[in-house]
């Protein structure tokens, strides 16, 4: 250990007091962060993977514009049987096709616009949780049935209960008249307006058939387990779609641009808030680093009569203030770590947090992250504040004149 | 180095309304390898010039020069160069770093002006061991007596082996025992070494060891002779 480094440790015990209360203010603030970030990105995560399970899935294999400009002529040729190639190439993925078109259905009474969406029972679940959110009758199971799940919105306005019939009216992907009798079999009730007044799902095989698609689909989706696969199962399906006419793999971020927008506003608003924790702990590190200097001002003007340069001194007490924050950061860290990790195993909920959830078909708990940047980043910008916070005692040093600084008291 | 010139050396203070003249067109010559002293009574500017030659203060007129160098017109940055390596400075409250042992004071001047761990070292226990203070070296001030400490003091101005120590009322907070140790540890360091020592004191015991005694009062010289040091 260098003097000036011993110097610096010892200066710092001088007031043991004070400076255990600069540095737990510190550790405090530093576990204070890693508590709230983990959570707010382990929120986000948790935000991210229920909107994209809701339907979408993680990414998805398009036809290049479709996503921009979706019509059923922008498809897919043998989406089913691409996606069985995917399933066995991405044996840990969950892989589904789709097709999509707009259809005005009837009902004896009403007839409404709506989006009808041709889905492979049989994987559909794997991908959404619509399948799961059936309220009334079943999800769909026949590939080939006419049958149809609507939204509880939709089977209101249409006035149409389970067992009612459907007709479906549409353009096919030759240009040709598409029409169908489907029978209600589902209603499902999604949390979200949007989708249970206008959304239905048919078989597969039974979409195609109607709207003339001859193997065609409009969709491949894909669903992972966690966030990180995502670029892994990116890489993957562009490799398999190589060669595939102009097909594209879109993820999350391409299909739901306005959540990272979103994601990115959340973080930012939630900054102004830790940015007031770490100004108040910035305060305090100046307060007490200010205190330790004009005590000192004697020896310090002693120091300068012996021809030490005010930068040496200055450096000296930057070193202080480096050694006091490592020791808020070290053990906020050490503590901060401790408290994500149990609530990452564990769970973090709040009342009624559980019951909201359960009505969308999600977790009642939010698990926070504990990511190399969800446990530093925090503690990193306090550490760094700290540093900042005693450039101004440091400076007040290059004003030290050493005869008067030896008069102090 | 310490072929001192101080020319018309002024200096006033401002207290309240009143102008304190502290140094009063002060004009003397210390050769190199003098021991004098500077007597008078409080107020009377002993410090002040002190101070003055030390660089630690600004003049209002007259002019210091060192070797030839003139110190008055040197910047910040020289001035704490020139304290750095060529003048040791005593205080009368030792004004020793309360965090560090009596080798690491000694030490701290050493470490700034870039000497290797391991000389710094020897250095400082060599001349621990040279000023009394041997086996003492890892006690810090707080456990340390006034005598004591004001001898790592010594050492410490010492150390770097500069042509010039300045020393304020060295033995002001010493009993009479301690005092009569440092004066003859002074005289000792002067007599082998050849340092220059300027030493400002009202003690008549510590003013017997001088060989040349200058005598102020309010700001002026009014007494400077040579002396045999009994």
């Amino acid at each position: 250990m260098t003097l000036s480094l011993r110097m610096a440790w010892r200066n710092l015990w001088r007031h043991k007091r004070r400076t255990w209360l600069t540095a737990t203010a510190m550790i405090f603030s530093n576990v204070l962060l890693i508590f709230m970030i983990s959570l707010q990105l382990g929120s986000y995560d948790m935000m991210i993977n229920n909107t994209l399970q809701a339907f979408s899935g993680h990414l998805q294999v398009q036809q290049a514009g479709y996503n921009d400009n979706p019509k059923l002529r922008t498809s897919i040729p043998n989406a089913q049987a691409l996606a069985d190639r995917a399933r066995q190439a991405l044996p840990g993925f969950r892989v589904t096709a789709r097709a999509a078109a707009f259809a005005l259905a009837s009902s004896e009474q009403r007839s409404f616009g709506i989006q009808v969406t041709g889905v492979q029972p049989e994987f559909e679940p794997g991908v959404s949780t619509l399948p799961g959110l059936v309220s009334e009758g079943r999800f769909l199971q026949d590939p080939d049935a006419a049958e149809i799940v609507i939204g509880s919105v939709m089977a209101r306005n249409l006035k149409v209960e389970t067992g009612d019939e459907l007709t479906l009216l549409g353009s096919g992907r030759d240009g040709s008249f598409a029409a169908g009798v489907v029978t209600v079999i589902g209603i499902f009730d999604s949390g979200s307006n949007d989708m249970d007044r206008s959304f239905a799902e048919v078989p597969l095989n039974y979409f195609q058939e109607t709207f003339a698609m001859d193997g065609h689909g409009s969709s491949i989706a894909v669903s992972v387990d966690n966030l990180e696969q995502i670029p892994a199962a990116v890489t993957a399906m562009e490799n398999l779609v190589r060669d595939g006419n102009g097909l594209v793999v879109l993820d999350w971020n391409a299909l739901h641009p306005g959540l990272q927008q979103a994601i990115k506003a959340d973080f930012a608003s939630a900054w102004f808030m830790y940015g007031v924790l770490i100004v108040l702990v910035a305060f305090s590190v100046l307060n007490t680093q200010l205190m330790s200097v004009l005590e000192r001002t004697r020896e310090f003007g002693v120091i300068t009569a012996l021809g030490i340069k005010p930068g040496k001194l200055a450096s000296l007490v930057m070193l202080e203030t480096v050694l006091m924050s490592a020791i808020g950061l070290v053990i906020g860290v050490f503590l901060g770590t401790l408290v994500a990790l149990y609530f990452n195993t564990n769970g973090f909920s709040y009342p009624g947090m559980e019951e909201a959830a359960e009505r969308f078909n999600l977790p009642g708990d939010v698990y926070p992250s504990v990511s190399a940047i969800a446990l530093l980043l925090g503690p990193v910008v306090v550490f760094m504040f700290c540093l900042l916070a005693s450039i101004y005692p440091a400076l007040r040093l290059f004003r030290l004149r050493p005869v008067e600084a030896m008069r102090a008291v | 180095m310490a072929e001192i010139k101080c020319v018309e050396l002024c200096k006033n203070y401002q207290q309240g309304d009143a102008v304190i003249k502290a140094l009063d067109h002060v004009t003397l010559e210390i050769r190199q390898g003098s021991f004098m002293c500077l007597s008078g009574p409080s107020g009377s500017g002993k410090t002040t010039l002190l101070n003055m030659i030390g660089g630690l203060d600004e003049l209002d007129s007259g002019a210091i020069s060192i070797d030839g160098e003139r110190v008055d017109q040197l910047g910040k940055s020289a001035l704490a160069d020139l304290r750095l390596h060529h003048i040791g400075f005593v205080f009368q409250a030792y004004n020793l770093i309360p965090v560090l042992t009596a080798r690491e004071n000694v030490e701290f001047v050493m470490q700034v002006q870039g000497v290797p761990p391991g000389e710094r070292k020897r250095k400082a226990m060599d001349i621990l061991r040279e000023v009394g203070l041997e086996g003492m070296e890892h006690r810090r001030p707080a456990e340390l007596s006034g005598g004591q400490q004001q001898r790592v003091a010594v050492a410490r101005a010492i150390v770097s082996q500069p042509k010039l120590v300045l020393a304020d009322e060295p033995t002001a907070n010493l009993d009479s025992h301690s005092a009569a140790h440092l004066m003859q540890l002074f005289c000792e360091l002067n007599q082998a070494h050849g340092v220059t020592f300027l030493i400002s004191t009202h003690d008549e015991r510590v003013m017997r060891y001088a060989k040349r005694l200058i005598r102020m009062q309010d700001g002026k010289v009014i007494d400077d002779r040579e002396q045999v040091p009994s």
